[in-house]
């Protein structure tokens, strides 16, 4: 704990300046290296001064960080999700252990289609392999796969010790899918790839479009055909989402890439629109869609009651059809009467609480918008793996200076290839309708109250110190940092997971996450934790 | 899911096993204000923090060194000496645990010669000790990486000075609840002995409103020094615990005993007699009595288990104990599987149920595949078999490692007469349950 020995001067100080002491205060107890690094990742929100972070680059050393590898997020985040894809991980047992249904992308089987999602398929590499190689050994695991579950398509995931050894995981896949009729995709996804899970997103929407979006065509496309991008339906919640969306009159033709299907995927390319939800995880796809296919995308926010309507607005102004607008004002006023009475209950038992949340993605972004529907307040908000773009905007990309890790992860660029679904000067004429912000997302700090604190790859100290001097209401991060700081008191709640409730989304989604905010805060536990004695 | 039931060569289906770091990391947490520190990319960290916390329900400090390419191609030895001061200046441990993953491996980074190194030069201070492991994911499982760290522990830390009178256990990967009942008999029978690891009072550690990033439990490394001037070293599980014995054993002497978990009425026996026999201290009355009550418990509710068929899966400790816990209650264990291969183990299990299916090189598919031709009545293993479970309307006991989707369950010993009879009465109960909700409402029972 920080002494402080002016508590009076802290008093009469603005939360900016405040705040700007804490963070220097805790930043100044590292290592003097450390520090220096350390600083340029926290920023407290200060509109009288141009303000940028610092992220996506290397973790230091020994600092007990939140952030995963690029296997997490090439194979736990983008395609894991995808049911009927047989995901085989060619590396050990641990990497394709732990992603082995341990993140809630909820997925319903189809008739006539594989589903696999349950299991964890491995090559189970063991010291041989790595001495001789593991080719042989990953052939003979997609022969076996395919003599087994007769999969549609193999994914191929590789992690840290196929890399090393070299392994041409592409030059097997070839193979099996001339010798077996299959389609085998591979993502090259080493852990040691950039510096956190994000190189994984990155590599696996590389895949996503060389090798599947556009293989197949739609056979009856409607001019309400869209795409919903980044939501990987946690607990639900694109299941509400996709509800909502076909009341007004929209199809969803694939999401990428809860409840997906490989089919739906490779079809994408035909919709009129992309809405984008996680703009960190596949932001990349989009982008290669729009260039390869001219496919408009959409950054919009179903988290939260006020950020959904916006969204379904912002939407209809882009197919600007009177059928889509009026359906989307009745979707939108039945809605908000369903859930009221629930609501107001809660937001009366919730009004003023503070928040800190810590979640990668957008969520760090998107669950403020909810938090404020619900009367509760953000204090800090920090993600583990995002760029610069996640915090400033898209019109920071240009000055994001190019690090030695991304020089790994390929980036491609493409010719259209084919007829756009609307010719490009309707599209520019339907963008040019929408306010610029739905098409250049402005990151998450621009919506952040002044005098809050804002942290990138946030690690166990700076939490403690920061729960310790601030003392919020509720911290809303992932397994982790759960229990630690549940213990210091501290009510938390899982926003990766969810803690095994949701779904979150859109209308019903926030009076799920009222009630679940509700329990964690005012539980009658918590008067329990000073024995009656000590009190 | 329709599919051929095919012999596997190369592909492993819904494994019995994780990796080497995650095991490494469960032994260090249970050394007293213990660091973990895993050398190689954050990924393996991350995820086995996220299997640790979700089966504990606590705070699983560990810390890595945070490959990425440059690391991979020049070495990660830089990473490693920044990753150990930062440790020491933030984290302020008494102990520091490395363990390697796959690529620290792959690129055959010294870690022990970097420690000594930084020992030489100052950079560790004196009052730090640090022991390191070689755990690469591509050999063994976590069961060998437990016990590849507990082993380093051991050798780098034990020593021979005046004897004890104690006696060492090493209880492999049992729950925080386990230990504290294994405590419990020892202090009841007066017996001195260092537990090693011992995670009990780090992760069940009691909701105070305080934050600490190190728990009051854990051995210390004083304890671990004294393991060489022990009477002798009981192994509670052969897998995860013989290796260190043995090192004690050659190092300085130190017989060991090798025992099954204490789970079921004759491993409790072997376990209290075995303590009995090496200490010389008579078995108290209190745990006669113990004994006693669990017979009854047993007699009473024999009814609701016996003669049913079992399959058995998990970690091989774990197995082989549930195995001898079935056959004290007359359930025919049809099949006992894990995926930490020993042929020891194998030899072991096969000796307790000649007419079972028994391996150790296996996953869950395979039990898939069998119960289509060879069905059973229940499952004795942990969360992943949830999904057998509902697909062959099976009830599923779940013991050992990992139990993610069922809370509370670490802080209830299984091992012990009195863990036994919880377990006792969670199997019969189980049974009746699973009964109640298949019989037709006019068939409903109430009396028994």
């Amino acid at each position: 704990m920080i002494e402080r020995n002016h508590t009076q001067d802290y008093m009469m100080e603005s939360p900016v300046e405040k705040n700007k002491k804490l963070i220097e205060d805790i930043t100044d107890s590292y290592p003097k290296k450390v520090s220096k690094e350390r600083k340029t990742h926290l920023v407290v929100i200060d509109p009288s001064e141009e303000q940028h972070i610092m992220a996506d680059v290397a973790t230091i050393p020994g600092i007990m960080t939140n952030r995963g590898c690029s296997y997490a997020g090439a194979k736990g985040v983008v395609f894991g999700p995808v049911k009927d894809i047989l995901h085989l991980t060619h590396g050990p047992i641990g990497c394709g252990y732990y992603t082995w249904n341990t993140r809630r992308n909820l997925a319903e089987p189809e008739e006539g289609y594989n589903y696999f999602i349950k299991n964890c398929f491995s090559t189970n590499m063991q010291e041989k392999d790595v001495v001789f190689g593991g080719e042989k050994k990953l052939y003979g695991a997609i022969k076996e796969a395919y003599e087994i579950f007769k999969p549609k398509v193999i994914g191929i995931y590789a992690t840290c010790p196929v890399g090393l050894i070299g392994d041409d995981i592409k030059a097997v896949a070839k193979r099996a899918e001339e010798e077996l009729g299959i389609k085998v995709i591979t993502v090259s996804c080493e852990g040691y790839k950039g510096v956190s899970q994000s190189a994984g997103h990155h590599l696996a929407s590389n895949t996503l479009i060389m090798d599947i979006v556009g293989t197949e065509e739609l056979e009856d496309p409607t001019p309400y055909d869209i795409n919903i991008f980044g939501e990987y339906n946690i607990g639900g919640d694109v299941w509400l989402v996709k509800d909502l969306l076909q009341k007004i009159g929209y199809r969803v033709v694939s999401v990428f890439t809860g409840d997906s299907k490989y089919d739906d995927l490779a079809k994408a390319h035909r919709a009129k629109l992309s809405i984008l939800m996680c703009h960190r995880s596949i932001n990349y796809t989009n982008r290669m869609m729009e260039e390869k296919f001219g496919v408009p995308w959409l950054k919009v926010n179903y988290i939260g009651i006020s950020s959904t309507i916006e969204s379904l607005r912002e939407m209809a102004k882009f197919f600007d059809d009177p059928m889509i607008y009026e359906n989307t004002e009745k979707v939108i006023e039945e809605e908000l009467k369903k859930i009221k009475p629930r609501l107001d209950y809660y937001k009366e038992r919730l009004k003023g609480k503070k928040a800190i949340l810590f979640v990668g993605g957008s969520r760090a972004h998107h669950y403020q918008d909810l938090l404020k529907d619900i009367g509760m307040e953000t204090i800090v908000a920090g993600y583990e793996f995002a760029h610069r773009d996640d915090y400033e905007g898209r019109k920071i990309i240009p000055e994001i200076k190019e690090a030695p890790h991304h020089k790994i992860l390929d980036t491609y660029h493409f010719e259209r290839v084919t007829e756009p679904a609307y010719p490009q000067e309707k599209i520019e004429e339907m963008k040019s309708k929408m306010p610029d912000h739905f098409m250049n997302y402005e990151g998450m700090m621009v919506h952040m109250e002044e005098g809050s604190i804002v942290i990138d790859d946030f690690n166990h100290h700076e939490t403690e110190e920061l729960i310790k001097a601030l003392k919020p209401d509720i911290f809303l991060s992932g397994i982790k940092d759960r229990y630690v700081f549940q213990k210091m008191g501290v009510p938390s709640r899982q926003i990766h997971s969810y803690d095994y409730s949701g779904p979150y989304s859109s209308f019903e989604g926030a009076v799920n996450f009222a009630r679940d905010m509700d329990m964690a805060i005012n539980n009658p536990i918590w008067k329990e934790v000073t024995p009656p004695w000590k009190k | 899911m329709e599919c051929n039931n095919t012999e596997r060569k190369y592909l492993t289906v819904n494994p019995l096993k994780t990796c080497q770091p995650l095991g490494a990391v469960w032994a260090c947490l249970g050394i007293h204000q213990c660091m973990p520190h895993s050398h190689g990319s954050q990924g393996c960290t991350s995820y086995l923090r996220m299997q640790l916390t979700r089966h504990f329900r606590e705070f699983i400090p560990t810390t890595t060194s945070s490959f990425s390419e440059a690391q991979v191609v020049f070495g990660g030895v830089g990473n490693l000496k920044q990753a150990i001061r930062n440790i020491l200046s933030i984290y302020k441990p008494k102990v520091i645990g490395i363990s390697t993953t796959c690529s620290a491996e792959t690129i055959g980074d010294d870690v022990p010669g970097t420690i000594n190194e930084m020992r030489a030069s100052g950079d560790i201070p004196e009052d730090v000790k640090v022991f390191t492991a070689s755990t690469p994911s591509y050999v063994g499982s976590h069961v060998t990486g437990f016990s590849n760290m507990v082993k380093s522990a051991v050798e780098t830390f034990a020593k021979k000075s005046s004897p004890n009178g104690k006696i060492n256990i090493i209880p492999g990967l049992l729950s925080p609840g386990d230990l504290r009942e294994i405590k419990r008999i020892l202090k009841i029978m007066g017996i001195d002995a260092i537990i090693l690891p011992d995670i009990s009072d780090v992760l069940d550690a009691p909701m105070t409103g305080e934050i600490h990033l190190y728990q009051k439990g854990g051995t210390t490394i004083s304890e671990i020094e004294d393991m060489g001037n022990s009477i002798a070293t009981v192994v509670l599980g052969r897998e995860a615990g013989i290796a260190p014995a043995e090192s004690l054993k050659e190092m300085y002497d130190v017989p060991y005993e090798v025992l099954p978990l204490p789970i079921g009425i004759s491993n409790v026996d072997k376990f209290i007699m075995k303590l009995s026999e090496i200490t010389s201290k008579p078995i108290p009355y209190e745990l006669e009595e113990e004994r006693g009550r669990l017979v009854d418990m047993m007699l009473d509710a024999h009814a609701h288990w016996y003669n049913k068929k079992a399959a058995v899966f998990g970690d091989p400790d774990i197995v082989e104990a549930i195995v001898g816990y079935a056959n004290d209650l007359g359930i025919n264990v049809l099949y006992a599987l894990t995926g930490s291969y020993s042929s020891e183990w194998e030899k072991t299990v096969k000796s307790m149920v000649p007419d079972a299916y028994v391996s150790s090189d296996n996953d869950l598919w395979y039990l898939k595949e069998q119960l289509d031709k060879k069905p059973v009545d229940m499952l004795f293993g942990n969360s992943h078999g949830k999904y057998l479970a509902k697909e062959y309307d099976l009830p599923l006991l779940r013991v050992g490692f990992p139990i993610l989707d069922r809370a509370n369950l670490q802080h209830f010993p299984i091992v012990g007469y009195k863990g036994t009879a919880w377990l006792v009465e969670r199997t019969g109960n189980t049974l009746l349950d699973y009964k109640d909700a298949k019989s037709p409402e006019h068939l409903l029972e109430l009396i028994m």
